[in-house]
């Protein structure tokens, strides 16, 4: 079966006003059931680039594909809905609803996908359950751990099943033992089907990852391709 | 290069976004009050304040409206009085003896009592006051009937009765009572008209409609016939008539009370005043009213205020949200229903506290607490509408957010 890629850049550029070029022109493929790291120094274009793979933002110039859909054509409805039913973010400082008990920062990882207040509850239970905090899901945000917060905000992000799941410096925030988890999370969920891409410069985290992206200035200067797998059978 | 960002709301190509319930908007606009709960109630206080001066305004004037259509209901609207005017010449005239007779031969008078002031007469408590400080009280020779005509009621003791108005025996308006210093009556207690001493047998309530008399000492006929030589010339008939027939009645009663000059007879309706203060409460109400806006207005824009603060401190939380799914709808929504929700809060806290001030005045002067059921709800929709008014501008700043924003940002 040959799938719809996750995401397909073409030529794309994104520019700021007074010249500032984000990212110029990508080129760049992303299958689905993929884990790919991006990497980069500070400023080089990788949280441009995750924005652009999770329709939070449109290019410039060029086209971006997710799921096949062109997003510099749809509406923001359009743009929403995909991101409610297929598009999962984990952000480094996990944006967590302070004093909101973490089954229920969870839970709205479901709000705007049509679920009813009962289902999101539960799913949010069974999503902790998944990333290993059953006993915290009554716990608030200051009561956990940074490792545990971004676990969290990985359930959160995951309780919706998206097919992209999208982590922005996941582990900036986190000591190593705690990196390591949260990396080792986003691994399983990969191998339960879902396409990953995380951007870390923590080169040794990325190196344990399937494909490596770099990026400099705005440009991809480097990429370990596509690791052959289920295509060949 | 083209702008990238600018994209239109409502349906497109592509998916269709999930349709929030309505529970879930209420839940998610109001759970953003939950975080600061300090400022939540800072900036409800200004629309509370309003809110409640505003109910507090209604509820007293329809407590205090409700007391008088109260009073007027005991009182009746059906009294009439009657009483000398003055003659062409401008002096005062007076009315022939046979009037109260006449008028009480009319078919729709029910009943009739008259008073006779004594002029000249003084009271005092006793006689070591001297002579110059009466209090303007006036002594009065009275018709058994009177209490009944007039409605008046005993505070203390009695009337009149045949055991004590052929002795020299009297009862005290309210406000005489009070000026001679009378609060409770024993056997002794006595006051000195003109150069005899009366007990005092009653003191009376408040005689709304003969406000006259609350400043009097009211005294038997014979008595006053015996002692002052009282004549029987009235100075005022009360006069009550079939409720029906008042106007026919207040037409005609003059010609009856003196057939020779009935140009020189004032006729009156002493519950027309008490009628006329309900519409003089209006004027003051609309004042306070008004006040109320203004507080109000205040609140509204201490709202907004604080609508715009929390727009620009959660861009973070609106650009995850965004990220989850929400459509620029769904963000504008979600602040519009927290800023009516604060506002509402107010308005709630407001009809409570507006409530309970109405219940204190209107217990404390011992009048019946009527606070109408529009006042509160009339309260809470327009809060409600204050805080749309309020929340429209931040709500559509946090709807106009780039998704991106803050997002990367600690
Ligand atoms: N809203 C913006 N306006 C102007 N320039 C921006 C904006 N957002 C990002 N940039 C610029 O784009 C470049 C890439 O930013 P970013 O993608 O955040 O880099 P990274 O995530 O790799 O650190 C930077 O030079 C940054 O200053
Ligand atoms: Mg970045």
């Amino acid at each position: 079966m040959s799938a719809v890629p996750a995401a397909e850049f073409t030529a794309v550029g994104r520019h700021y006003p007074g010249g500032v070029r984000a990212l110029d022109a990508v080129d760049l493929r992303i299958d689905q059931g993929e884990m790919a790291a991006i990497l980069g120094p500070s400023g080089s274009g990788k949280s441009t680039l995750l924005h652009l793979l999770g329709t939070l933002d449109a290019p410039t110039e060029g086209t971006v594909r997710v799921f096949g859909h062109d997003v510099g054509a749809l509406s923001d409805d359009g743009l929403s809905a995909l991101r409610a039913r297929s598009i999962g973010f984990v952000f480094q400082q996990f944006h967590l609803a302070p004093n909101v008990p973490a089954v229920d920062n969870v839970a709205d990882g479901l709000l705007y996908t049509g679920a009813g207040f009962r289902t999101r509850r539960r799913r949010a239970l069974r999503a902790l359950d998944r990333v290993g905090l059953t006993d915290r899901a009554h716990h608030r945000p200051h009561e956990l751990s940074g490792g545990q917060r971004q676990r969290v905000a990985i359930a959160r992000a995951v309780v919706g099943s998206p097919r992209l799941l999208l982590a922005d410096e996941p582990t900036g925030a986190l000591d190593t033992a705690s990196g390591a988890a949260v990396m080792e999370l986003l691994g399983e969920l990969n191998l339960e089907g879902v396409t990953v891409v995380v951007i870390t410069h923590d080169r040794e985290l990325a190196a344990r990852l399937p494909r490596r992206v770099e990026v400099r200035d705005g440009r991809v200067v480097a990429d370990s391709g596509v690791a052959p797998r289920e295509e060949a059978v | 290069m083209r702008a990238p960002l600018r994209r239109r709301g409502g349906p497109g190509p592509g998916p269709r976004p999930a349709r929030m319930a309505f529970g879930d908007r209420l839940r998610t606009g109001a759970g953003g009050l939950r975080a600061r709960p300090t400022r939540v109630v800072l900036s409800a206080l200004g629309i509370a304040i309003g809110i409640a001066a505003m109910v507090a305004v209604v509820g007293v004037s329809s407590s205090g409206r409700a007391e008088l259509d109260e009073r007027i209901g005991r009182l009746g609207t059906n009294l009439v009085t009657v009483s000398p005017g003055s003659d062409l010449f401008g002096g005062e005239a007076t009315l022939p003896e046979e009037a109260q007779g006449r008028i009480g031969r009319m078919p729709e008078v029910e009943s009739v009592s008259q008073v006779e002031l004594l002029s000249g007469t003084n009271v005092y408590r006793s006689d070591l006051v001297p002579s110059g400080e009466s209090g303007g009280i006036g002594a009065y020779a009275v018709d058994p009937g009177l209490l009944e005509t007039i409605r008046a009621e005993v505070r203390l003791g009695s009337g009149l009765n045949p055991a004590t108005r052929d002795h020299p025996s009297v009862v005290l308006g309210a406000a005489a009572a009070e000026r001679l210093g009378i609060d409770r009556i024993t056997p002794d207690t006595v006051v000195l008209i003109g150069d005899t001493y009366f007990s005092v047998v009653g003191v009376l309530e408040r005689a709304d409609l003969a406000p006259e008399l609350d400043n009097a000492a009211l005294i038997g006929r014979s008595v006053a016939e015996r002692v002052f030589g009282a004549e029987g010339e009235a100075s005022t008939v009360y006069v009550r008539v079939d409720p029906e027939k008042v106007a026919s009645v207040r037409e005609r009663v003059g010609r009856n009370a003196n057939p020779e000059r009935p140009n020189e007879v004032e006729v009156s309706r002493p519950s027309d005043a008490l009628e006329a203060r309900r519409a003089a409460d209006q004027t003051l109400n609309g004042l306070l009213l008004g006040l109320g806006g203004v507080a109000l207005l205040v609140g509204g824009v201490g709202v907004a205020n604080t609508m715009v603060i929390s727009v620009l401190e959660r861009r973070g939380e609106i650009g995850l949200r965004r990220a989850l799914g929400a459509t620029r709808r769904d963000v504008r929504t979600q602040f519009l229903v927290e800023a009516m929700a604060l506002s509402a809060l107010g308005g709630l806290a407001g009809v409570l506290l507006g409530a309970a001030a109405t219940a204190g005045y209107a217990l404390l002067r011992g009048w019946p607490v009527a606070l109408p059921w529009w006042a509160g709800v009339g309260a809470v929709c327009v809060t409600v509408l204050i805080g749309a008014v309020a929340g429209l501008w931040p709500a559509l700043r946090a709807a106009a957010q780039q998704p991106t924003e803050a997002l990367g940002s600690a």
